[in-house]
């Protein structure tokens, strides 16, 4: 007698788990399920801003604690021709763009960024995979650039935009049978497609002067005179781009990074300017940043979620 | 009985086929329980789908990634055929069909923890992350009213603090536990101590240590609150801590399954279920 009621309770339980997560994965790719598991990040985020005030710092750490190898991931060397004539000349013709809702549109050379007031913070960085490293920073305090830059009122968010093309809009490289695989799935996976990037001699098209008809240069959002030759033919590139709200933009770590432990930063690690926001995960330190743009909303940036991993479904507020 | 604490409902009934019943578990222990079932099943499958973006453990503040404290992979086996492989340390286990390498809708894929295992089932971080973070909400949550309310009406105290007989009668418990004897009668009104001992620690140290070093592992908490990286000595300790006591938990749950089903399924369900519990045949 017990002995059925027993199996049926067993067998029921383990069935109802089976449609349980099976439903979970059909839930999560609903809009209304999206909403719903998105309400976890919104009570974080303002639980998180309750305890912190703006100037609450991380954790600073001692010399001695750098790590030996600080893990480049996601974009480790940028495919984009403009880049990589940057680069070449050791990014002595880079200029760094900030725009958008200031007063005094600002343009600066890195020698320009230099002279500026310096942070330099020995931080821990916490990637989204789980991994850590600590790295010494240097570079200027994005406060001081919009304090010369001066916001309009309706200035909210710094939007990052970046040299280092991620995908082309609309599905990557056919070519390649799947056509979405430069789409990492999560953003430890950009790597390996882009050491087969690198390896492919000459991905990046043919160089700028022979190039007719750049269909993508409406879409060059860093500033840059020259737009960026892609590949013959009309994708548009999707460049990464990140973002932060102005309590992260003025804490007194939020730096615009020039150096990795006393060195220029190498183009593994997001040369010659990368962002370091201290208080949330790797995928919000920007790398390859070409120009800072003040909006007042995140809607008119890539999908409206505010960075390339937010619109892949990552959270926009990564203090976790 | 002191004035601050109420009485527990401690009433008892017969069933008209003759046995004792008692109220054994009241409506927010009861709710707690079965929420806190569904929520940690959400938390470990997509805590599992979260560890498998970087498969591997290290201890202190940051990574050495060369030499892992564990890691799951898989690696080239003889004969050309890859296997999945888990380190401890520089030990080696080849775990193949389970961990490193496993079957997802038929074909071997290079994954950690397999995709059975995992919410979602394929690899995605994103939404992994996604449950774990509103989940882990609940836990908190349902965790706080339980011990308010645990502590308010004196559940806590007085079902999982062993009495002073069953602390000098401990071996006979562990006795009476391995030959899977289970009381009834006046003994079975109260958990042994063996179930009050396990119960205490995981409703006050395993699962806040969870909870405290998943905290640990967010780069925000760990700049409002320093204190919480110290104790775990690392936020890569920290990762490791939450990983133990996740596989504890996993442990532990095991093992109630096996001892609810083994001490009568049907009256431990009831009980947990309606609140009222067997405690055998009433004394003619």
């Amino acid at each position: 007698m017990i002995l059925p009621r027993r199996r049926l309770l067993t067998g029921g339980a383990a069935l109802a788990g089976a449609a349980l997560l099976g439903g979970c994965d059909r839930f999560a790719g609903t809009e209304t399920g999206r909403r719903t598991l998105q309400a976890g990040e919104d009570a974080t985020l303002f639980v998180q801003r309750l305890l912190m005030s703006p100037s609450t710092l991380a954790r600073e750490f001692p010399e001695a604690m750098i790590s030996p190898w600080f893990k480049p991931n996601g974009t480790i060397d940028p495919p984009d021709r403009a880049y990589r004539a940057l680069a070449a000349r050791k990014f002595s013709d880079f200029k760094l763009t900030v725009d958008g809702l200031v007063e005094t549109p600002l343009t600066l050379s890195l020698a320009d960024l230099r002279a500026l007031p310096a942070r330099t913070q020995i931080t821990r960085h916490d990637c989204v995979e789980g991994w850590s490293c600590i790295g010494k920073w240097s570079g200027v305090p994005l406060a001081e650039l919009l304090k010369r830059a001066g916001l309009k009122p309706q200035a909210r968010f710094a939007v990052f935009h970046c040299a280092d093309t991620l995908e082309y809009a609309g599905g990557g490289l056919e070519g390649g049978g799947d056509g979405a695989w430069l789409r990492p799935e999560h953003p430890g996976a950009v790597r390996d497609a882009y050491v087969q990037l690198a390896a492919a001699d000459d991905w990046g098209g043919p160089p700028a002067g022979e190039k007719s008809g750049a269909a993508e240069s409406g879409k060059d959002d860093w500033g840059g005179s020259d737009a960026a030759p892609e590949p013959e033919d009309r994708r548009t590139p999707i460049r990464y781009y990140e973002s932060i709200d102005l309590f992260d933009a003025f804490a007194p770590q939020t730096i615009l990074a020039y150096d990795l432990n006393g060195q220029p930063l190498p183009v593994s690690n997001g040369a010659p300017l990368r962002l370091r926001v201290e208080r949330q995960l790797g995928y919000k330190q920007a790398k390859y940043v070409m120009r800072v743009e003040m909006v007042s909303t995140l809607s008119g940036t890539g999908d409206g979620r505010g960075g390339y991993w937010e619109d892949r479904g990552y959270e926009w507020y990564a203090g976790m | 009985m002191d004035a601050t604490t109420p009485a527990l409902d401690t009433r008892e009934t017969v069933a008209p086929d003759g046995r004792r019943l008692i109220y054994r578990h009241p409506l927010v222990i009861r709710l707690a329980h079965w929420i806190n079932a569904a929520v940690l099943l959400v938390l470990l499958m997509s805590g599992l789908q979260i560890f498998n973006a970087h498969p591997a453990l290290y201890w202190g503040a940051v990574s050495t990634f060369d030499d892992p404290a564990l890691a799951i992979t898989s690696e080239a086996g003889r004969g050309g055929t890859n296997r999945g492989v888990v380190y401890l340390g520089a030990t080696k286990f080849d775990t193949t069909g389970w961990l490193g390498l496993s079957k997802e809708a038929g074909s071997e894929i290079d994954r950690a923890f397999p995709s059975w295992a995992t919410l979602p089932a394929g690899q995605d971080l994103a939404t992994g992350r996604r449950w774990h973070f509103l989940f882990a909400w609940f836990l908190v949550l349902n965790g706080a009213v339980y011990l308010a309310y645990g502590l308010a009406s004196g559940q806590l105290r007085r079902r999982l603090i062993p009495d002073g007989d069953q602390i000098r009668d401990f071996g006979g418990s562990v006795k009476e536990h391995l030959l899977l004897r289970f009381p009834e009668g006046e003994e079975a009104k109260r958990y042994n101590v063996i179930q009050k001992l396990t119960y205490l620690a995981v409703v006050l140290v395993l699962l806040p240590a969870m909870v405290l070093a998943g905290l640990a592992m967010s780069p925000g908490m760990d700049a409002a609150w320093p204190w919480l990286i110290d104790l775990f000595g690392g936020r890569q300790s920290a990762r490791t801590v939450h990983f133990i006591a996740a596989g504890l938990l996993v442990l532990f749950v095991i093992v109630h399954v096996v001892l609810v089903l083994v001490s009568g399924v049907v009256n431990n369900l009831r009980g947990m279920i309606t609140g009222w519990f067997s405690i055998g045949k009433a004394p003619r």
